[in-house]
């Protein structure tokens, strides 16, 4: 079973981090990250920008409507996510427009990506 | 995470609400920020044992209340405490408090906490040193050390800008949207010169006012936090971020400035870039342009670019004069003079700062411009003469020698 760990925290708190403890926590977590690929069992790693930084389309009715900041209905949960590569934020925008021709309901949250890591591949995929 | 300063961290991040909203119901800064620490010295005996609370803000706003309201109380006919247990035992109002707070009223406390910082009457670098105390929550030592002073004549001067403040008297109903867009302007303009307080520092100041930078990147983005369609606060954060990501490369092993052109780029900080490319990319899709979102477009370009020669310099003329139509300062011309120079030659760099002489004639950068232009024209004399204005006004030791440069290269040139 392939599982997605995503990771939540206080936006307040960890901005109030020094670089150096930002750093640290990295670090950290690369080493846990290390073992993981080690047993080829890590696939994609990413760490999002701040959600001050992203957009949502809201899809439904109509032209589907852009808000700056983040998707922040609790009555929908997160169900999956993309990763893809656009030269900028009208690129990604009509990536997501096109996305939800296909599947009108709902938003799309468009964050950008601090750290990608496409990981060492997982063993059980390749067999 | 294993954070072993998780606390400090909480208390911290939640710090602008909770002495925001504790000034709502105090109407008073002393008791206000008397009341927070209170709060804050509770949460540190009964946080490690319990965890910490769902909405640490709201927690430390209502016990902070409390406990105030007890000293108001004690002060008066000296009653007996309520029972700790019951101060600390706060799951069911907590909710109720977080529910209250999550409204517009909340985010108008926090600009409110800010604003009173801008006061007109109060001189810039107290606004600075109060904004550090007040909402980042800074010691005064921290602060004194910073703006390279004792730490007794740095309390006076936060003590006195807080006596002005209540004397002035501070609006505390809902403003207006007119009103909220002047108190986020001059917001604004405050978190930038706490920037620029950090970013101007040289040589052995670096270490004490460096984190001046940082401060002010965290207040630009508690800002947009609360205000996240506003495209000139997506500007003034791209801006720092932008400008600080020059950090690592700005400066020589002797702590002198080295200018843009000169930088190792391979040392600017690709994350800040990012993230500052990602905000000015949401404020474009607003089409109301201004003066953070054009200063930041031009940090941006010097950021894409490899190197100076690869640098859009006729893009970045074109958004100096569109600054020009916001502020009207020779010195933005001055600099989009040295842009115009790049793409049409020095002669029409030279001719477009003509006119600002009379304006610029005491300015050491509009002489080492000028002087700068002179050589590349050819015209030694003129260029020399210019040069030794420069010197004679150069502010730092690092500034005279940047000149210094330029003229033992025109020497150079010259006997070859």
């Amino acid at each position: 079973m392939l599982y997605a760990i995503f990771c939540y925290n206080d936006e307040k708190v960890t901005s109030a981090w020094s670089r150096e403890e930002d750093a640290a926590c990295m670090a950290a977590l690369g080493a846990v990250q290390e073992g993981l690929k080690a047993r080829k069992t890590l696939g994609p790693v990413a760490r999002l920008m701040p959600t001050t930084a992203a957009v949502t389309l809201r899809k439904g009715k109509g032209e589907p409507l852009v808000i700056d900041g983040p998707f922040a209905e609790t009555k929908e949960q997160l169900l999956g996510f993309y990763v893809v590569d656009c030269a900028d934020l009208e690129a990604a925008l009509q990536i997501a427009r096109d996305l939800g021709v296909a599947n009108p309901t709902g938003a799309y949250e468009i964050r950008p990506m601090m750290l990608f890591d496409p990981g060492t591949g997982i063993a059980a995929l390749n067999r | 995470m294993n954070d072993p300063n998780w606390i400090d961290h909480a208390l911290t991040a939640a710090r602008p609400e909770a002495v925001a909203a504790l000034l709502r119901y105090f109407r008073d800064l002393d008791i206000a920020e008397e009341a927070f620490q209170d709060a804050c010295l509770r949460a540190l005996k009964t946080w490690p044992a319990n965890g910490p609370p769902r909405n640490p803000a709201a927690w430390l706003i209502m016990v902070g209340r409390n406990a105030a309201i007890d000293g108001v109380r004690r002060r008066a006919k000296q009653v007996a405490l309520p029972d700790e247990a019951a101060i600390s035992d706060l799951d069911d109002t907590e909710a109720h408090v977080a529910e209250a707070l999550d409204s517009a009223d909340y985010r108008d406390d926090v600009l409110r906490l800010l604003f009173i910082c801008c006061h007109p009457d109060i001189p810039a670098t107290q606004q600075i040193a109060l904004a550090l105390r007040i909402v980042s929550g800074l010691s005064v030592k921290q602060i004194a050390r910073a703006f390279l002073v004792g730490e007794a004549a740095m309390e006076q001067r936060i003590t006195r800008a807080k006596a002005k403040i209540a004397q002035s008297g501070v609006a505390y109903g809902a403003p207006g949207p007119v009103e909220r867009a002047e108190r986020l302007s001059a917001v604004a303009a405050m978190i930038y010169l706490v920037f620029n307080e950090g970013y101007s520092a040289t040589g052995e100041t670096i270490a004490a006012r460096a984190p001046l930078c940082d401060e002010a990147i965290r207040l630009a983005r508690l800002l947009l936090r609360m205000f996240p369609s506003e495209p000139e606060i997506m500007g003034l954060t791209a801006l720092l971020l932008i400008q600080h990501s020059r950090s690592a490369a700005r400066f020589d092993a002797d702590g002198a400035i080295i200018l843009l052109e000169d930088q190792d780029r391979t040392r600017w900080d690709r994350k800040a870039i990012g993230e500052g490319l990602a905000l000015i990319d949401k404020a474009m899709r607003h089409r109301s342009p201004g003066p953070y979102q054009i200063q930041s477009a031009i940090a941006a370009l010097h950021a894409r670019a490899p190197g100076s020669a690869e640098t859009d310099w006729a893009q970045i003329e074109r958004l100096y004069a569109s600054l020009e139509h916001f502020q009207d300062s020779p010195v933005i011309t001055l600099n989009r003079a040295v842009a115009l120079a790049k793409v049409d030659g020095p002669a029409a760099g030279l001719a477009l700062i003509a006119p600002l002489e009379p304006r610029l004639s005491s300015y050491f950068h509009f002489h080492g411009v000028r002087g700068a232009f002179l050589m590349q024209l050819g015209r030694r004399a003129e260029s020399r003469a210019a040069f030794d204005r420069a010197i004679a006004l150069a502010g730092t030791a690092a500034e005279a020698a940047h000149i210094r440069q330029n003229i033992d290269r025109m020497m150079q040139e010259a006997a070859k």
